[in-house]
């Protein structure tokens, strides 16, 4: 047992403190508890930070306990601590501490804090397990771990019936992307005997693991493809990567601080940080990594048309989010592994901070979400609306911001790539740009710009208190100068053996030297999108309303996000309820029950009433088959 | 010492029988002495038990009617300590949790109990081919009347299909038993173990014995019982049920099919994946659109059983360890979800999904113990039921990859219907009627502290019940990878 597990035990104490004892120790005692379980969990991944990530100390390494051992598979809870998982703490401890004292502020008028703080810490925990584990299955359990707190997170305000909807499909629409990810834990056990990331990766190297499995009907499948792309699975389902990706809007029913630490600066990361950390199998399969690349591109461009047409104020910054996972994605998949945990990085400051503003919003509108009941909010909340214009200029690339380091990184990565897919993520992700831009300045004109609509709520509206403010100072100030902290990390081999890049992959290292007008590109597209914003929403503020009756069916098509939810409904939801219903009613109590149990017992009792009825007492009845019996065996043996 | 832990409760039976009169309190009291007494010296028989080795021990032997071959033999191994554990730690929960709600025949329902007791931990002790077949009838009994007369509404009904579908399976049971009896001369289960058949006699017997094994588990298509039997049964009945009575099929097959007949278990490895897959796949289906509480969490467990059973027949040490774990995991979670319905339904008398929502308004406490035997039975990380179903599927896996994968769908399933039906009750604005609900009582709290202690133990830290049957498991593997045809022909 080192000090280094208080990084992941403090926040669990702290949950279980809030949790189990909030009703006794009351409110205050409650969320302290919880806070000073983060500022432990805090201040030692800072130490741990500089150690490992500035300073050039050792991976820390250890063996914490025994956990499953049957036979030959045999795994433990480690701790593993390079620089990817040192950059993880950073983000993951630093930011939820923020939020924490963030939602002092946001939920004080909420009965049941103590729950809340309970489940933020918790989450915490979990998010902690996962980047610090040393083998796959105690990812999983940090997997695992995080969805239940987002769950639980998620259904916070278990009255609204919504909010309970949406909890229930977060979880499960995550379990179908684990259900893949279980089976590639299996296949990685299989093959290799171990869970171990040490030696799985060593090996997979080896040319007698270069082998093919056969799978189900798809027949031979080379061994190592098979398994990045089940564990991909997993992370489309975490990452809310196209097809998977419904269930990250609905989760906008649960508090913002929730929105801003799981479902934008955190857990949903937790995919990207897993193809990371497996570079040493993904590097080995070609295929793998270009489903990650088009899979991630398309994610890119099909949540940013979404994200157009949003008018609630969360779910703009939630497909803005699933539209910036893909980007993450698509570094990846082009190699630029660096690239990725970078624009994780940044993004997580932006992001939380676009969040938590967005919260500021709400908090001053009185749970007004609708942006198209806002407006002029400039005057009355100046502060809120300066954070959120660097938050919104550092997602959208401007010049010397986070967002312009780490996602210019990607894109020229993407052009480096010089291959097909490679091109084609590059263009998914100009395009990307001139949305995101489009979408983000959007949200700031329609909330803060033009003339103010619902007179009541502005006429109330405020600034948050300083628990609120101090974080989101905080948070800017990370979303400023992030990326120019930060772009050591993706010079040449700073994350050393955590990512390994196969040789003729070196798409981040050629990025440098791609043509001037590659690099200038984004800053167009920027330029670009702000223009066609300022003149839809601030200039002719009537043309949305009119380009929407125009192109109705388009529209509608994006307002729906490409109709998946319905698709979904149908298809699953509503298939599995028929079949279900179908098989309770026709399967068991039909057929089993009707034809095979009853059935059976209504034979037996109709054989036994005709027994009965032979046996009817009387002496001539007995009598009389007596005399025929008697003629028959006479007949017989005569 | 294995005999006192058996008939001690049957004994407490009769004190109580013949030496209580008109004195529920006092019926209630003894009973639980003597059901704790009995988990206590359990415990004995685990601190003396040695794991490293997969002989039977604390062997009793004697001769009953040795004329016709039948001997007293009791003895527990690795594979059947854990289920006695189980039985002698679920018998007081259940007797405990029975304190208010049963009201009638206070005295009759204790000495039920009990002498339930003494049959089923004598199952899984015997080592006689007959005296086992004995004990799982005497079984019946008990549980049927228990169904029977403290059931709900339609208890004689439930009661009935309950006997009567074991029956059957019991009787073909009972011809493959003397068959093997007679063929190999003995009917000492380890000897038995040992006797080669010739593969035609092996499959004849392990249908006869799939018959009674496969409706007590239950596989589908014979698990249409279950339901009737779980929703009229009183709350304790259907901790018994679903924690100890599911497994005592599954141990049959631990215990006899596979290590005595391993030629025919592995030709009906394919049927027992194909069932098993149906039973997943399909009671999860069903479990979904049950608006009975008490039939959700029965549909449930048909669906865990198919895990259970898939882990079984792997044949390889990951899925029968898993399966194990999983039984014992399933009576635990099981356990606990049948006892917070039985915590409401003493509140509201209904056990209709519609009826409820909105308690954890009233019932934090109750919401918060329901929401962690909820993912324990998803199979959450962390949790009991994660390590057993892991362990399953990592087995079916390594055993055929389809099975894996169409198994592994139940886990999304399993979520489905857990989650939908846990907000229907638990979540939502308060239901009218619900509104002047209690919180778990003290008594109710010291039913789930020890099965919530178990969640973790196993979810964190699952070494020690993987240890009591590790060896036992490589052992009963080695048996099943005998081919017994082949010694014949040597022969």
């Amino acid at each position: 047992m080192s000090v280094n597990l208080l990084i992941l035990l403090a926040p669990l104490a702290g949950a279980l403190t809030a949790g189990l004892l909030g009703r006794h120790i009351g409110r205050s005692a409650a969320i302290g508890a919880t806070i000073v379980g983060m500022l432990i969990s805090a201040a030692l991944a800072i130490h741990v930070f500089f150690n490992v990530a500035v300073g050039d100390g050792p991976v820390i390494h250890e063996e914490v306990f025994s956990w499953i051992v049957s036979g030959k598979f045999a795994v433990h809870f480690g701790l593993l601590i390079d620089r990817m998982t040192a950059i993880m703490l950073i983000v993951v401890s630093g930011i939820s501490t923020l939020i924490h004292i963030y939602s002092i502020g946001y939920m004080a008028e909420d009965p049941d804090e103590p729950r809340f703080f309970s489940y933020l810490s918790l989450f915490t925990f979990a998010m902690l397990a996962l980047v610090t584990a040393d083998n796959f299955l105690q990812l999983f359990f940090g997997w695992e771990g995080v969805g239940l707190a987002s769950y639980l997170l998620i259904g916070f305000w278990y009255r609204k019936e919504s909010a309970c909807n949406a909890a229930i499909k977060a979880f499960l629409v995550n379990r179908v992307g684990d259900f893949g990810f279980a089976l590639g834990i299996f296949t990685i056990f299989m093959i290799f005997g171990t869970l171990d990331y040490d030696q799985v990766f060593h090996m997979a190297g080896r040319k007698e693991f270069q082998s093919t499995v056969n799978f189900l009907f798809f027949g031979p499948v080379d061994t190592i493809t098979l398994i990045c792309l089940l564990l991909f699975i997993g992370a489309m389902g975490k990452s809310a990567q196209f097809l998977l990706h419904t269930w990250l809007p609905d989760a906008m029913e649960g508090p913002t601080p929730v929105s801003a630490l799981i479902h934008a600066a955190t857990m949903v990361t937790a995919g990207v940080f897993m193809v990371c950390r497996a570079s040493p199998l993904f590097e080995l399969s070609p295929t793998a990594l270009g489903v990650v690349t088009i899979v991630g591109a398309v994610t890119a461009l099909f949540a940013a048309t979404v994200g157009l047409v949003q008018n609630d104020i969360k779910k703009v910054i939630a497909y803005s989010t699933c539209s910036q996972l893909g980007y993450m994605f698509f570094a990846a998949g082009v190699s630029a592994y660096a690239a990725a945990m970078f624009h994780l990085m940044t993004h997580a400051f932006f992001k939380a901070l676009l969040f938590l503003s967005a919260g500021a919003v709400i908090h001053a509108m009185h749970h007004e979400q609708d942006m198209r009941r806002m407006g002029g909010l400039i005057k009355k909340i100046p502060m809120t609306y300066g954070v959120m214009m660097i938050g919104t200029l550092a997602l959208t690339g401007f010049p010397f911001l986070a967002g312009f380091y780490s996602k210019d990184a990607i894109l020229e990565s993407a052009y480096a790539a010089h291959s097909a897919v490679g091109t084609f993520a590059w263009l998914m992700g100009m395009l990307a740009a001139v949305l995101t831009t489009f979408y983000s300045f959007r949200l700031v004109f329609m909330t803060f710009h033009g003339k103010p609509v619902d007179l009541h709520a502005y006429g109330h509206a405020h600034e948050a208190p300083w628990s609120m403010r101090g974080p989101l100072v905080l948070l800017a100030v990370g979303a400023v100068f992030a990326g120019v902290i930060g772009a050591p990390m993706i010079e040449a081999h700073w994350f050393k053996e955590a990512i390994v890049v196969a040789p003729g992959h070196e798409a981040l290292e050629h990025a440098h030297h791609v043509p001037g007008w590659v690099k200038w590109l984004p800053f167009v597209a920027f330029l670009v999108g702000l223009t066609v914003a300022w003149l839809m929403y601030v200039r002719l503020p009537t043309l949305p309303g009119i380009m929407a009756e125009t192109f109705r069916k388009t529209y509608r098509f994006l307002v729906n996000a490409w109709y998946f939810d319905r698709l979904y409904d149908w298809m699953f939801v509503n298939m599995a309820k028929k079949i279900g219903d179908g098989l309770w009613r026709t399967g068991d109590v039909t057929i089993i029950d009707g034809f095979g149990v009853n059935g059976a017992a209504a034979t037996c009792a109709r054989v036994a009433e005709w027994l009965r009825s032979i046996q009817s007492g009387y002496i001539y009845h007995y009598a009389f088959v007596m005399v025929i019996g008697v003629l028959v065996l006479v007949t017989v043996y005569t | 010492m294995l005999s006192l832990v058996t008939f001690l409760p049957l004994f407490g039976a009769l004190v109580i029988a013949v030496g209580v009169h008109n004195r529920p309190a006092l019926a209630r009291w003894a009973a639980l002495v003597v059901s704790g007494v009995t988990f206590l010296l359990s415990l004995l028989l685990l601190e003396g038990f040695d794991p490293g080795s997969h002989a039977f021990q604390f062997l009793e032997e004697s001769p009953w009617l040795p004329g016709y071959g039948l001997y007293y033999r009791m003895g527990i191994d690795g594979i059947s300590l854990p289920f006695v554990l189980l039985t002698t730690f679920l018998t007081p929960v259940c007797i405990l949790s029975s304190w208010e709600s049963v009201q009638k025949y206070v005295k009759e329902y204790m000495v039920a109990f009990l002498a339930l007791e003494t049959f089923v931990v004598g199952v899984f002790c015997a080592l006689d081919f007959i005296l086992f077949y004995i004990l799982w009838e005497a079984m019946l009994i008990p549980m049927f009347l228990i169904i029977g007369v403290w059931g709900g509404p339609n208890r004689i009904y439930a009661a009935m299909k309950f006997f009567l579908y074991t029956l059957v399976g019991s009787v073909l049971m009972l011809v493959a038993v003397l068959a093997m009896g007679i063929k190999a001369g003995t009917f000492s289960i380890p000897a038995l173990m040992d006797h080669p058949f010739s593969l035609v006699f092996q499959i004849w017997v392990f249908l006869g014995l799939f018959a009674s094994f496969s409706v007590k588990v239950p596989m589908w298509p014979v698990h249409t019982w279950l339901p009737d039997a779980h929703v009229e049964a009183p709350t304790a009945g259907s901790v018994i049920l679903a924690g100890i009575l599911l497994k005592m099929g599954a141990y049959g097959f631990l215990r006899f099919s596979i290590p005595m007949l391993p030629d025919a278990t592995r030709v009906f490895v394919p049927l027992i994946f194909g069932l098993s897959l149906v039973a997943i796949v399909y009671t999860a289906l069903v479990a979904l659109m049950q608006k009975d509480l008490k039939k959700l969490i029965a549909y449930s467990s048909v669906s865990h059983m198919g895990f259970v059973t898939i882990g079984l027949f792997t044949l390889n040490e990951q899925g029968v360890e898993g399966g194990i774990l999983q039984m014992i995991n399933h009576g635990i979670v099981a356990g606990a979800l049948f006892l917070l319905v039985g915590v409401v339904y003493d509140r509201l008398h209904t056990r209709e999904i519609a009826r409820f929502g909105g308690l954890v308004h009233r019932m934090p406490v109750y919401a918060l113990i329901f929401m962690v035997f909820t993912m324990a039975s998803v199979g959450l990380p962390g949790t009991n039921g994660f390590v057993g179903e892991f362990l399953i599927l990592l087995g079916a896996y390594l055993a055929s990859k389809g099975v894996a994968v169409v198994a592994t769908t139940g886990v999304v399933l399993g979520a489905a219907y857990m989650l939908w039906m846990y907000k229907r009750v638990v979540f939502g604005e308060i239901h009218d009627g619900v509104s002047t609900l209690l919180d778990v009582s003290k008594r109710e709290l010291i039913l789930f502290v020890p099965l919530l202690i178990l969640v973790f133990w196993i979810g964190f830290y699952p070494k020690p019940f993987l240890e009591m049957f590790h060896v036992s498991v490589q052992h009963l593997l080695q048996q099943a990878s005998v081919v017994k045809v082949g010694a014949m022909v040597v022969k």
